[in-house]
């Protein structure tokens, strides 16, 4: 029954895959489809989640080889609880592509591909194996780039170019240190190289390993300075690919570098952590300053998720207990907030014609709903309160003040103020400023939005609601998480039960 | 000795992948990458440890093969790396040629419509 529940987030997108390329010629099954998988998919990462958190980790060792040879999938509640954020996404990415994605993208099969994405997405949180984890990031990059180029237009395939450039570059850098780590230690199995790399003696060859691992994983989760490709492509493919990019695959980088750091790179830690927190800083200044050049609404959100994305790093420098629950609990609601931003940028620009801040005006006036659902996500995302960004802020404050690292936390405060500059921006430019006259020749429209895009952007707005109103249970369940980070005894011991590693004395 | 001549040439074989990588031309962009990847396949390869003429098989009769063996790990974690690059390496072709004939030009510099 437990192996059941592990597999099943794998397993629901593989056949969902499967099933609609089954039936690629009805466009209507190919929709309906989406949504009643990506339902199932919510269904069953929500069951994982509940289990994993009622009994502790699960380990699974797939075809009965047991740990370290054979192919292990580990359920933590970080890993759950990932499974579940991009389930809900997921769901609600789908539910805006109906509407979102043209004829002509859902014949060049967009909705297979979609959940191809999810299937490599779900396979990296679960994964006990490096190699493993590999092979799932090949496996979700490769749906990316279709998703990415699929439209074919000129700034598209630009874009795509660069994004592909990018990610095979780290590919190739991750691939070259699981080689050195394994001619080194002769394990990948992640678990099984934190035993061994515990009281490891020659650590000079590991410390590069860990180097180019952290490498390939910034590049990846686009930290400073690896971060170019990111707002180079993420504003070009239509709103509903660029939403869900926006709030997973970073992510994925994030979790890998989460999981890397706690794990198996733990006694190790204190050589990088200094330099974590520069990237993570430098991370968060270049990011909210880029974004505070520009005018068109997608390229201000991606730079946006650069900046956020070194919160979530900072926290981790810090590793305490409840550091690592702010950076789970910072990922959580920035998954949430970010790839509902951008399905309200790909409203604004089904409406207006254009997303493009000097074009387009008098959105408050004409869809005062619409104001309503970027009003939510926006100052999440700045962090005021009672909304889930404050929090999430908050904690990863509270625990940079308990290590002492006064100049991050500021620079972390100053940066959230340029945050709000940014959203106080595109509400001032978009929805409160009146409809400017054409510009260029521009005429924005003003279009009825379908229902099937709205209803998405409420359910995550909902969701946000709800995390900043009765964020205590998430936050604790973040901490329990946290915790089991932290002290890793009870993930390995799971995994290796001949390991002979005692969890709570 | 081969492990010496396998690291040099992985050496060379990641070096002209970059310098490749760093010229203006979209194709050799895309070379860069194929040497790139294939110099991390032959690393996995060498850091798996190199032990001619001694095959992980059990011999005829015996219930365990002679040590020491050659790990196999390695070997199929290549396979598998080199099955996933060329994959992705047919992609990023047929993706250069489009950006090709979309922008009209080998330059990268051309590629400039999305810059940030």
């Amino acid at each position: 029954m437990s192996e059941l529940v592990v597999v099943l987030p794998l397993l629901i997108p593989l056949i969902g895959a499967i099933i609609l390329l089954g039936g690629a010629r009805s466009l209507r099954f190919q929709r309906a489809g989406t949504v009643v998988i990506s339902a199932i998919l919510l269904a069953a990462s929500i069951w994982l989640l509940i289990v994993v958190d009622a009994q502790g980790v699960i380990a699974i060792q797939m075809g009965d080889w047991a740990a370290p040879w054979g192919i292990t999938l580990v359920a933590d509640r970080l890993a759950a609880i990932m499974v579940a954020v991009s389930a809900l996404m997921g769901f609600s990415v789908g539910l805006y592509a109906i509407s979102d994605i043209d004829d002509e993208r859902v014949r060049k099969k967009f909705f297979p591909v979609f959940f191809v994405l999810l299937f490599g997405v779900n396979g990296a949180f679960l994964t006990g194996d490096l190699f493993n984890l590999y092979v799932w990031f090949e496996v979700m990059l490769i749906a990316s780039f279709v998703l990415i180029a699929l439209g074919g237009k000129k700034d598209e395939l630009e874009g795509a170019i660069k994004y592909v450039t990018l990610n095979l570059f780290s590919s190739a850098l991750f691939l070259a240190a699981v080689g050195i780590l394994y001619g080194e230690v002769g394990t990948l199995n992640m678990a099984d190289l934190a035993v061994k790399l515990e009281n490891y003696q020659d650590v000079n060859l590991i410390i590069c390993t860990s180097l180019l691992l952290l490498v390939a994983f910034c590049i990846k989760a686009a930290l400073f300075p690896f971060f170019f490709w990111l707002p180079a492509s993420y504003h070009t493919p239509p709103a509903a690919v660029s939403a869900i990019f926006a709030g997973l695959l970073t992510k994925v980088g994030v979790y890998a570098l989460i999981r890397s750091q706690t794990l198996f790179f733990r006694p190790l830690f204190d050589e990088v952590q200094t330099l974590l927190i520069i990237l993570a800083v430098l991370t968060m200044v270049t990011g909210v300053l880029g974004a505070a050049r520009h005018f068109e609404m997608r390229r201000i959100l991606s730079f946006h998720i650069v900046s956020q994305i070194g919160y979530m790093i900072l926290a981790l420098a810090f590793m305490t207990p409840l550091a690592l629950a702010a950076a789970i609990f910072y990922v959580v609601h920035h998954i949430i907030v970010k790839t509902n931003l951008f399905l309200v940028s790909g409203v604004v620009l089904h409406k207006k014609g254009t997303a493009d801040l000097v074009k387009i005006g008098g959105l408050y006036k004409s869809a005062p709903w619409l104001a309503a659902l970027f009003f939510i996500p926006a100052f999440s995302l700045g962090g005021i309160p009672p909304l889930s960004g404050f929090w999430a802020k908050f904690a990863v404050v509270k625990s940079g003040l308990e290590v002492g690292q006064w100049v991050a936390v500021g620079v972390a405060l100053f940066v959230g103020v340029l945050t709000l500059f940014s959203m106080t921006k595109i509400w001032g430019e978009a929805f409160w400023k009146a409809q400017p006259e054409p510009v260029d020749g521009f005429q924005a429209t003003d279009k009825k939005v379908s229902g099937w895009m709205v209803t998405p952007v409420v359910i995550l707005t909902v969701a946000t609601l709800i995390i900043g109103l009765f964020g205590n249970s998430l936050f604790a369940f973040s901490e329990r998480a946290g915790q089991q980070l932290f002290d890793n005894r009870e993930y390995i011991s799971t995994v290796l039960p001949e390991a002979g590693i005692t969890q709570d004395p | 000795m081969m492990e010496i001549l396998l690291a040099l040439f992985i050496g060379l074989l990641f070096a002209s992948g970059l310098y490749c990588l760093l010229r203006r031309s979209v194709v050799k962009l895309v070379i860069g990458l194929i040497l790139l990847s294939q110099g991390a396949n032959l690393l996995v390869f060498t850091a798996g440890g190199l032990l001619p003429g001694s095959p992980p098989l059990v011999p005829k009769g015996a219930s365990v093969p002679n040590v020491p063996i050659a790990d196999p790990l390695p070997q199929a974690m290549v396979l598998t790396a080199i099955v996933i690059g060329f994959g992705l390496v047919a992609f990023f072709v047929s993706l250069v040629y489009r950006a090709h004939e979309a922008v009209g030009a080998d330059d990268i510099n051309a590629f400039d419509q999305t810059d940030t």
